[in-house]
């Protein structure tokens, strides 16, 4: 298969970039995108180019470090998948694929088609966690946790924290990111009593970072590597109200 | 020099109780504030030892390659973690699960470490779980288990297939907590390229900031290495793509031993090679092994589909091999098998490297509900990657890929390097696994050398250092920049026409090749005379572009790749010396008539930790002997 390439290229932190054109060939359809990259890479540094910086390292859909804006859409088009699991057979032969950084205002790009997702921590600093210290746990079966919960807790959970809800979200909202935490541990008894201190904290570091807030676009839904439901963020808003409520009775 | 592993005496089930009683001191909780820990890598063993030590008050730096800790390649692990609850009734204990890992480990690990290992496996489900882990439940709401390779009791804890993502986000989140804190510091988008010694002491380390290039030196009163293992050294393995031996390699040469760099782990379940585009070998969880069925056709060159061939004809080899084990036969066995079949023409798929892993009979003994439950996102995996759809097809093709290294830096019982103060955790140090690692068992010791036993070691060693000592002013640190700067310099003169990547694909395929599944002295010696050849090469011919003082990715590739190449040179050296066959370590003149592994006790029943002596030089063995004090060594058997 052979595809024109359009890339974003940008130098450094806070200078100017744009989308430079390549062209590749002998590409095999049971590549990732990102080896078809691997592929052009090998050929601008064979013939003395700078080649293109972008980040991955799993590579098989679970680290969360790759993330690249294919034909418009934060890891491509194809539901359900990371950029380093999409396969070029999803593409058209002689195609035209425009490649760029995850955007969002807090997303600076550092070099190309790497960006600083810094900002996704500092959300979990805020709370994501219970705070339970090694040696005060009590045994693991002290607590039953029916079995829906579970799985629900569980399908928040497998959030991988790559950004892509964010970068597709018209507002720059990572609402789908916070709500998995938030979800995952307000449906477990273990993150009960910090619910109400956790979403808020969540919700206003987001703010500080610049991030937009939720208007139900969905848009982050449609991209989310781990299929994460929406319904999550109607979890949160409903776990923010009710922490609202506390801070009275408080 | 005979290596002392330090561990105590008395009964096995008391000696890890009356160790930290008698001989660990204590830092008074006031003055913990006043010593600083390096954590190098924030996988399971990394994350964990930054949470609890900036839980018990010490200022923790840690550092990761990645942007963020959370992104350490422990999240790819996906079938679980082992302990010994019973909460099944099945007959397991801690004794079993201990003797289980020595018998799986081919009787080649430090009995001490294995037995304390399963003692602190039920305090890590119950901390996990009091994270807010999701592990699988029972409609009870009790926790479930599952069983894996190599034992007949279901011990193993899981979160779907996504175990060790959800235990790194727990140790994560709890290492995020302390930053929030102020306890934990955390360095992204650093890879270590030093470690720097004072008066012989681990006292800090050298950074490269991957962003700007810039070489940043950090002090502490103790250094621990989390880095990791060196599957890459193969280039394809299931590794994630950064993984590499450059930190634990920097340590050993300046003087940290390297302990039983030979013992490597191929993991039976892995999709097929493909073409030399791959940047990587996915892992189909080995917990498919449970309900899936491992055959290739009875006769060479049989190229009909699968659903042609008649039952008959089929060879179900590990359950004809290992009627007692079958499908759950160990890894290393299980690999091997699968690679003499495939060696004998039987093999299946594009390139005849392949077996099939047939779900067929679990499809109709359990319904696609259920297996959609246990398997849907291997499934969903698989798909993506060969185009082809299990829940249609009842069957995946697999073949044995590298996955884990259970060599690694030598430690004692402490888990303190030969260097004072530096204390090396998880996959980067050598001592539980022996020669062979059971499944489930990679997250068990990540988290218990971090969650309980780095804090109470470490502590003993910070309580005789005087906190402070050492600046990023000393001289020390000064010449390590020094050295790595003409290093860097040096890497970007040549001028050469190979890329690093060129490189890599050039040692993985000797590694691969030579000293793979199975070596003989022949082929250790080849890989040792090729290896010499790539290092000389790599040094005159590389191509690399850009500079040092930028974020140069080709720079972190060729670096890596020629620490890479130094280990690669150690670990023929082991595999040669070690002149008898056990667990993963196969070498084919050593076997049984049936071709199974056969150990020779008397002359090997020891540690190999490698001395190194400059590139040039041939590394010098020093022993440990291997004392049982509690198991008697026998000939492992699956059958």
């Amino acid at each position: 298969m052979e595809f024109k390439l359009r890339v974003w290229r940008q130098r450094g932190l806070e200078e100017k970039g744009g989308l430079k054109d390549y062209q590749v060939k002998d590409i095999q359809p049971d590549m990732s995108v990102l080896e078809m990259m691997d592929t052009l890479n090998q050929k601008l540094v064979e013939s003395g180019e700078e080649p293109i910086a972008f980040e991955s390292d799993c590579r098989e859909g679970i680290c969360g470090m790759c993330g690249l804006v294919i034909n418009g859409v934060p890891h491509g088009d194809q539901p359900g998948s990371t950029t380093c699991e999409l396969r070029m057979r999803h593409f058209k032969d002689g195609q035209s694929i425009t490649i760029e950084p995850f955007r969002a205002k807090p997303f600076r790009v550092i070099k190309d088609l790497i960006v600083d997702r810094t900002s996704l921590d500092r959300m979990i600093q805020a709370g994501g966690y219970v705070s339970v210290r090694v040696g005060s746990e009590p045994e693991a079966n002290t607590h039953q946790v029916k079995k829906p919960d579970q799985e629900e807790a569980m399908d928040a959970a497998t959030c991988i924290g790559c950004g892509a809800c964010a970068a597709a979200c018209p507002n720059g909202s990572p609402m789908l990111f916070v709500s998995g935490k938030v979800s995952h541990l307000a449906k477990l008894p273990q993150g009960r009593p910090e619910a109400a201190r956790r979403v808020q904290n969540m919700l206003s570091t987001m703010f500080e970072e610049g991030f937009g807030n939720c208007s139900n676009h969905y848009e982050c839904q449609a991209v989310c590597p781990k299929d994460i439901d929406i319904k999550f963020i109607a979890r949160l808003n409903r776990e923010y109200i009710k922490s609202l409520a506390k801070n009275e009775e408080e | 020099m005979i290596l002392d592993g330090k561990t105590p005496s008395g009964p096995i089930s008391e000696k890890w109780d009356k160790h930290r009683f008698d001989s660990l001191k204590l830092v008074n909780p006031a003055n913990k504030r006043k010593y600083t820990v390096i954590v190098v890598g924030t996988g399971l063993a990394g994350a964990s030892a930054s949470a609890s030590l900036g839980e018990l008050g010490y200022n923790v730096l840690s550092f990761c390659y990645q942007e963020s800790p959370r992104r350490a390649h422990s999240v790819g692990a996906q079938g679980g973690i082992n302990a010994a609850k019973n909460y099944q009734n099945d007959g397991d204990s801690i004794y079993r699960l201990f003797y289980d890992t020595i018998k799986g480990g081919d009787f080649r690990s430090r009995e001490a470490n294995v037995y304390r290992l399963a003692q602190l496996s039920t305090a890590i489900i119950d901390i996990c779980v009091a994270q807010g882990i999701p592990f699988s439940r029972e409609y009870s709401g009790l926790l479930a288990n599952r069983s894996f390779g190599g034992t007949q009791v279901s011990r193993t804890f899981y979160s779907r297939g996504q175990t060790g993502q959800q235990l790194l986000l727990g140790a994560y989140q709890s290492m995020q907590r302390q930053i929030q804190e102020g306890k934990v510091q955390v360095f992204g988008r650093r890879e270590m390229v030093d470690l720097v010694l004072v008066e012989g002491e681990a006292k800090g380390i050298l950074v490269r900031n991957l962003v700007t290039g810039e070489l940043e030196s950090y002090a502490a009163d103790s250094v621990v290495l989390a880095t990791g293992g060196y599957s890459t050294v193969f280039n394809l393995s299931t590794n994630a793509i950064g993984s590499n031996v450059g930190a634990a390699m920097r340590a050993h040469k300046k003087g940290a031993f390297f302990a039983n760099p030979c013992y490597t782990q191929i993991h039976p379940t892995c999709i097929p090679f493909a073409g030399s585009y791959q940047s990587k070998l996915t892992l189909m969880s080995e917990s498919l092994r449970n309900d899936g069925r491992v055959w290739v056709p009875k006769e060479k060159d049989d190229n009909r589909p699968p659903e042609q061939i008649p039952e008959q004809e089929r060879d179900y080899y590990l359950e004809r091999k290992y009627p007692s084990f079958g499908n759950l036969a160990p890894r290393d066995i299980s690999s091997r098998a699968a690679k003499e079949v495939c060696d004998e023409g039987r093999g299946v798929g594009k390139t005849g490297y392949a077996v099939y892993l047939d779900f067929e009979d679990a499809f109709n003994r359990f319904g696609s509900r259920i297996m959609e439950e246990r398997y849907g996102n291997l499934f969903d995996m698989y798909k993506m990657i060969t185009d082809v759809d299990v829940r249609e097809e009842k069957r995946m093709c697999i073949y044995p890929s590298p996955h884990y290294t259970m060599g690694g830096l030598w430690v004692d019982y402490n888990l303190e390097s030969n260097i004072p103060g530096l204390f090396v955790l998880g996959e980067a140090n050598f001592s539980d696994h022996g020669a062979n690692r059971l499944g489930a068992s990679a997250l068990m010791q990540g988290l218990a050398d971090g969650y309980f036993i780095i804090p109470y070691t470490i502590t003993n060693y910070l309580a005789r250092s005087t906190p402070g000592k050492v600046t990023a002013e000393n001289p020390e640190f000064a010449s390590s920049k020094q050295e790595v700067e003409d290093r860097n310099k040096k890497l970007l003169s040549i001028n050469g026409s190979k890329t690093a990547h060129d490189f890599r694909i050039e040692l993985g395929n000797v590694m691969w090749d030579n000293v793979g599944m199975s070596r003989s002295e022949q082929s250790l010696k080849k890989a040792l005379e090729s290896i010499k050849k790539i290092r000389e090469e790599f040094w005159n011919n590389l191509n690399l572009p850009g500079s040092d003082q930028e974020m140069n990715q080709q720079l972190e590739s060729a670096w890596r790749l020629s620490e890479s190449i130094d280990f690669a040179f150690v670990m023929v050296h082991d595999a040669l010396h070690r002149d008898e066959s056990c667990g993963c370590h196969f070498r084919t003149e050593h076997q049984t008539p049936d071709g199974e592994a056969k150990r020779n006790d008397e002359e090997f029943t020891y540690v190999a930790a490698w001395e190194y002596r400059g590139a040039d030089s041939d590394p010098v063995m020093h022993k440990e002997p291997l004392e049982f004090e509690e198991v008697e060594l026998t000939t492992r058997s699956y059958k």
